[in-house]
């Protein structure tokens, strides 16, 4: 069998038994609407959460953004004055800001992906409840319970692979959240070290510091230290004693 | 034939197209089997862009199952892999 008939064949599965659950199956159709709405609800919820997560890395990009700024004016002035042991630590930290902010565009991207078709699965889930509780209406109002059958394994058979999909794109969702998290969690600490924010303040716990190692070359910021003693006019300054 | 693309709704796709998109499914289906990443991203878009391109999508009122299941876009092997193997993995 074909890998779509037996993913098929799978969501089917799921829908035999809802069918199976009633001796009128009339029933079924009220059991699968509070399943649906129960749904709805949580599709919902989860689409908080996902905008939660995006808020939270938003903020956390203003705060580096900041951080930035404020780390290029302290290596600025330290090179002025002379403390290049200062302004090479601004450097390392803005380096180590840059690679976080990186980092967290990457993030972002991914979580709005995930809230945009979140939401598109939202609104057809909406679409195919209310649908299914109109013709829900309409089959207990019509048909004997005999008559129905065809109907509602029809329309219960739409209704499951819907919520099926859904769930699935939810979990989806809800794993990258989780892991979203843990690695926001990681950074707020590191932020609320001030390491990431201040070359003047000590990094405090090793750990921290061997982040910044870790997120940061050597390199470039040798050259971006020569390029500022360059920018600097002839006299001013002096040499770090 | 009713398709479902997961993550993207319901098409309904020509019958005189389903051999072609049958020639796309084994070939999804060998890159899964053999258990090469590669091969299973440019199947799994040849095989969806195929769906969409043959299919007219049904209206989001349209309540019914569908005889093709596809794999979302996104989806990793891993994830399909563990798909086939588990109904449990399907909620609701």
């Amino acid at each position: 069998m074909s890998l779509s008939r037996r993913i098929a064949a799978l969501f089917r599965i799921k829908v035999t038994k809802a069918l199976n659950r009633a001796e009128d199956p009339r029933e079924v159709l009220d059991y699968s609407y509070e399943k649906q709405l129960e749904m709805l609800t949580k599709v919902n919820r989860g689409l908080a959460d996902v905008a939660t997560s995006r808020r939270r890395i938003e903020l956390q990009m203003d705060q580096l953004t900041s951080s930035s700024g404020l780390l290029s004016t302290q290596a600025r002035e330290a090179v002025a004055v002379g403390h290049e042991g200062l302004a090479r630590e601004a450097l390392t930290r803005r380096a180590a800001v840059t690679a976080q902010l990186a980092d967290l565009e990457a993030q972002k991207r991914s979580v709005q992906a995930d809230e945009e078709k979140l939401t598109v699965a939202a609104h057809r889930l909406k679409a195919k409840v209310e649908a299914f509780r109109t013709r829900k209406e309409t089959i207990k109002a019509t048909y004997t319970a005999a008559e129905a059958q065809s109907r509602i394994n029809e329309a219960v058979s739409g209704i499951s692979e819907e919520m099926g999909d859904v769930g699935m794109a939810m979990q989806r969702a809800e794993d990258r959240t989780t892991q979203l998290q843990a690695r926001a969690g990681a950074l707020d600490e590191l932020l609320a070290s001030g390491a990431l924010e201040d070359a003047t303040r000590p990094a405090g716990r090793d750990d921290i510091q061997e982040q910044l190692d870790q997120l940061t070359g050597g390199g470039e910021i040798e050259a971006e230290l020569s390029r500022m003693r360059a920018a600097l006019p002839p006299g001013s300054g002096k040499a770090e004693s | 034939m009713i398709t479902r693309i997961l993550g993207e709704g319901q098409f309904d796709v020509d019958e005189d197209r389903l051999s072609e998109l049958n020639v796309l499914d084994e070939a999804l289906q060998a890159a899964i089997d053999s258990g090469q990443e590669a091969a299973f991203d440019t199947s799994l878009r040849a095989l969806l862009d195929a769906a969409r391109r043959f299919g007219t999508p049904l209206p989001e009122t349209t309540l019914t199952g569908s005889e093709l299941v596809l794999p979302a876009q996104d989806s990793t092997l891993e994830q399909v892999r563990a798909l086939l193997g588990d109904e449990g993995l399907i909620p609701g």
